[in-house]
């Protein structure tokens, strides 16, 4: 009875980091932090710290895996389940409701109008986003290299994504052995 | 139905397994799929990513929701967004059974010090495809620039290098960008 209220706890707690954080990844860590480690001691801020370091080394969505991982800690793999399904919760009612309210309205030309400019604001913050990323991943000569190559293929070829993914990884890790083969 | 849902899952699944660095790395994905599949055009993606990121929740998991919605309704948002975390639980969980230190792993280290850079330009060339989609309306054949949304793509650019302004919600740039689009008529 107690692993059941736990589990639901769990639940509540990761439905309301979703549900009251916008953007996900790094915006999550202070209403991470306030939730999991000041208001519930579930874990340690360095756990959290932890938490967070595999959450981004580790593929899919970085809020999810910080949510499994907390909840696997916590209460195994049932815990790491209800964690996820709360994390996803928010997402999958409001961006249903979201998206059937605008389907609905389509045809409406002030609609149409307010898009157009949305498309404007769109183009701008992801290229806003793509700086911040360069400036933040491409920290020596081994990674410009990289991007410029990898942009080459990507704009130039059809290659699939997923094969440029493991292609890098593996550049990276044998990259890493020749650079050990030189000290 | 029943195909649409099983095809849903699978590419999703493919997603959440191999897009390294969470939100922004779905992109170049969502962007593959509307190559290959029916589900939602490029036009349409504009909207979604202006709509994941104008509400709670973390953005990769609105857009997959979103994509699974244009393709399958409610249950095509069930689908794709349990397709999409489904390898990040098996995975988190599988590491943190039997991996102790996963993130200090010298070749987890070596490989992330490949993708990471890899990943800058997938998304850099998914968002360039994605402002030549919206900025540019084809007419007789030729592509021709569209002036007002150019416009507002250059100018807030331009202010969200301001420091001060990089910290406003991108929910309120939607809503300037939305007010503007409706008195100009664009």
């Amino acid at each position: 009875m107690n692993d059941m209220k736990m589990l639901w706890q769990l639940y509540w707690a990761f439905l309301r980091i979703g549900g009251l954080t916008f953007g996900g990844g790094l915006t999550m860590l202070p209403m991470l932090k306030y939730e999991l480690v000041e208001k519930k001691n579930w874990i340690t801020e360095e756990e959290l710290v932890d938490c967070y370091a595999i959450g981004q080394c580790t593929p899919g969505i970085i809020a999810v895996n910080t949510a499994t991982f907390v909840g696997y800690k916590k209460k195994g793999v049932a815990g790491g389940i209800f964690s996820t399904l709360g994390m996803v919760t928010p997402s999958l009612v409001i961006i249903t409701l979201v998206a059937a309210c605008l389907e609905n309205f389509m045809d409406n030309v002030w609609l149409q109008h307010a898009l157009m400019g949305v498309r404007g604001i769109v183009c701008a913050l992801m290229l806003n986003t793509v700086i911040t990323l360069a400036r933040k991943s491409l920290v020596d000569g081994f990674c410009c290299v990289m991007c410029g190559i990898v942009l080459l293929i990507c704009l130039l070829t059809d290659i699939p994504t997923i094969l440029i993914v493991v292609v890098s990884a593996i550049c990276g890790i044998i990259w890493g052995k020749i650079r050990e083969a030189k000290l | 139905m029943m195909q649409t849902a099983l095809e849903l899952f699978w590419e999703f699944f493919k997603i959440g397994l191999f897009a390294v660095g969470g939100g922004p790395a779905t992109l170049p994905f969502l962007m593959e799929l509307t190559k290959v599949k029916p589900w939602y055009t490029m036009e349409q993606l504009t909207n979604m990513i202006a709509i994941s990121e104008s509400t709670p929740g973390p953005l990769g998991l609105n857009m997959s929701t979103y994509a699974g919605f244009q393709a399958l309704g409610l249950f095509g948002g069930l689908v794709s967004s349990f397709g999409l975390v489904l390898p990040s639980v098996i995975i988190i969980i599988l590491i943190a059974r039997f991996l102790d230190n996963f993130s200090q792993n010298p070749y987890v280290k070596a490989a992330f010090y490949g993708v990471r850079p890899a990943v800058t330009a997938l998304i850099a060339a998914a968002v360039l495809g994605l402002c030549r989609v919206s900025l540019f309306v084809e007419r007789n054949g030729n592509l021709t620039p569209a002036v007002g949304s150019v416009i507002i793509a250059v100018v807030v650019f331009g202010l969200l290098q301001v420091k001060r302004l990089k910290k406003f919600h991108p929910a309120l740039w939607f809503l300037v960008g939305a007010v503007i689009g409706i008195v100009f008529r664009l």
